[in-house]
């Protein structure tokens, strides 16, 4: 990484710690904390732990709720920030249908965090999406507990 | 393979005149019931009443004559397992034979026989050529009319004994049950190896009964749902090559593969016309999923719905000129009808639940599909009108069915609970009653079945 790009990543990592102070109480990322400093401000790293690169979504539901809103606004934050990473938003489903179907609800979802981004500023031409459908669970136990894990979008950085 | 009928060579006769001689096979039966033995129920395979008795029926180790001894053995057990998970028939454990030792040639004591219980006896001989082939001939006894109804002889390299085999269930099934067989058919799979979370994913190729498994791709890249032209040794599937899910179309015997068209999206859910020269596959387009046709020939490719929805699992009707897919365009997953031009789509189903992975049967008279309903999993058939819905297995997940080629059989995906679980290929007749595992070296899922083999 370049000193300019560090010199900007610190100054905005500033920024992203005083907005995590201001929305500790309330956001669902309690383990975001000031000791995160130590993770290099706009690295990939950065955007997993101190941003967040996915969001979740209800049973057989593309539609991207409060909680997501929260993880993409400071996405796109981000992105704008870091304006050299292009991004692969994959799409995920639960275990709980049939394959075909999983594959088109898993690029559903990509594309409505697409849309999201691009309504945030994000140029289009840095989005790819990818649904991988039924076929990548991060969660694998057979419960409700681990089907909402992998009913996902995650967003992954491209480099730079 | 070369196929020479011999030993009272019969003409190639028609469906009713087969089901005559099952039907006489059967009323013999019936006759000698009434003095010593239970009465068997007639073979019925206009399967919409329920359970099927079984049809006893003997399969005389085959005689082998210097090598052949063992392979001559083997056919005749591979010959007895077709018939017995067809479900429509019980062969008799061979140590309850009374007359042992047969070849083809010999004279059955059709008394013996019919004390066993037998209504059909198979004797058969396999002997080695010169050339280094092998002779095989069979002979298919009605034991209570005491008459020869098929004799065939076949040769062929003896690393082929397997289909031999299959051939030989397949004369049997035709000749007593007036459908044509599925034994000599092959399944296209994916394999599935490794944890739940990493999924290893290889296309690979089966007989119908689980042997000679051969895998296609390394596992490289992620492919999904094979399907098996109805006219060549082709396969179109979905793969992520390149991290670029598209379909593509597999040449089993020269191993070419090549993506089809030129898609500025990822498409999906491929499979073939009946004629073998179109892909019919869904297209995303943002968070639509919409159908396309694609022309092998021309390459040109049509659009046939274009809504605000998903709109996947096309599938033909026989005669080419109507699709079954399956759309959340009403609000959830259910199963339309259209012409084969996009025109007209009509939805079918309207049972509590969501419908999907419909496939047309080859006989035409029927549509199987995956039904979710209250967190089970089922596999059913529906009329294309939309009427006499059936389930014929259900549980924690049941996916993904295919037809047997004559359209009595389907052939569908379990995946048992766990993290250690995964999924297994299973076979259920249209009476839902005869489930059947197929093994497979490791996890398995999507199968399609190939058409009759030449």
């Amino acid at each position: 990484m370049s000193k300019t790009l560090f010199a900007r990543g610190a100054r905005f990592a500033a920024v992203v710690a005083v907005c995590l102070v201001a929305a500790a109480c309330s956001q669902t990322r309690p383990e975001l904390t000031s000791g995160n400093s130590s993770v290099a401000a706009g690295s990939g790293q950065d955007f997993v732990v101190n941003v967040g690169d996915r969001v979740f979504f209800l049973n057989n539901q593309s539609s991207i709720d409060g909680s997501a809103r929260a993880v993409l606004d400071k996405q796109a934050q981000w992105l704008q920030h870091y304006k050299n990473y292009s991004i692969t938003i994959e799409g995920h489903a639960d275990e709980r249908g049939t394959r075909q179907y999983n594959i088109a609800l898993g690029a559903r979802r990509a594309a409505a965090v697409r849309e999201y981004l691009v309504a945030k500023g994000i140029s289009p031409t840095r989005i790819k999406t990818l649904s991988y459908g039924k076929e990548r669970p991060v969660a694998v136990c057979n419960a409700a507990s681990c089907w909402s894990q992998n009913r996902r979008a995650v967003t992954v950085l491209n480099g730079q | 393979m070369s196929f020479v009928m011999g030993l009272n060579p019969m003409r190639t006769t028609g469906v009713k005149q087969l089901w005559r001689h099952a039907c006489r096979l059967v009323a013999a039966a019936v006759t000698v019931a009434a003095i010593s033995q239970p009465a068997y129920a007639l073979i019925e395979l206009d399967i919409t009443q329920g359970n099927v008795e079984p049809m006893p029926i003997a399969i005389s180790p085959f005689a082998g004559s210097g090598l052949q001894e063992d392979v001559a053995g083997q056919i005749s057990q591979v010959v007895a397992a077709d018939l017995q998970r067809s479900g429509l028939f019980r062969p008799i454990d061979p140590t309850a034979h009374i007359q042992q030792g047969m070849n083809v040639g010999t004279m059955p004591r059709f008394g013996d026989w019919r004390t066993i219980g037998s209504q059909a006896l198979v004797t058969g001989s396999i002997a080695q050529q010169a050339n280094g082939q092998i002779r095989a001939e069979f002979r298919l006894w009605d034991v209570f009319a005491g008459q020869q109804l098929i004799g065939q002889q076949f040769f062929t390299t003896p690393e082929n004994w397997r289909r031999l085999a299959h051939i030989i269930s397949d004369a049997v099934y035709q000749r007593l049950t007036g459908e044509k067989g599925y034994f000599d058919t092959r399944v296209v799979f994916i394999d599935e190896s490794g944890p739940k979370d990493v999924r290893r994913k290889r296309l690979a190729i089966m007989d119908q009964d689980g042997a000679n498994v051969r895998y296609l791709t390394r596992g490289d890249d992620l492919v999904l749902t094979p399907r098996f032209s109805p006219v060549s040794q082709e396969v179109t599937y979905m793969s992520y090559v390149g991290g670029n899910p598209q379909v593509y179309l597999f040449n089993i015997e020269t191993g070419q593969r090549e993506v089809l068209g030129n898609f500025p999206g990822m498409t999906f859910a491929p499979r073939f016309s009946p004629d073998g020269q179109k892909v019919i596959m869904s297209l995303q387009q943002g968070s639509n999923a919409n159908l396309y046709l694609m022309d092998l020939r021309t390459r040109r490719t049509t659009r046939l719905t274009n809504t605000a929805a998903i709109d996947t699992s096309p599938s033909f009707s026989p005669d080419g000129s109507l699709v079954v897919f399956e759309s959340d365009r009403g609000g959830s997953q259910q199963l339309y009808v259209m012409n084969s031009n996009g025109s007209g789509a009509t939805r079918i189903s309207f049972g509590p639940g969501q419908y999907s992975t419909p496939v047309w049967s080859p006989r035409g008279d029927l549509i199987a599909f995956t039904k979710v309903h209250q967190g089970r999993f089922m596999i059913g058939v529906i009329r294309p009108d939309g009427k006499g819905e059936r389930i014929l297995t259900e549980g924690y997940h049941n996916e993904g069915p295919a037809w047997s080629p004559n359209g009595r059989v389907l052939t569908f995906f379990r995946d048992t609970v766990g993290e250690q679980g995964g999924p297994q290929v299973w076979t259920v007749d249209l009476t839902g009653y005869n489930e059947q595992l197929v093994q497979t070296p490791n996890f398995a899922s999507d199968p399609a079945w190939s058409p009759l083999l030449d």
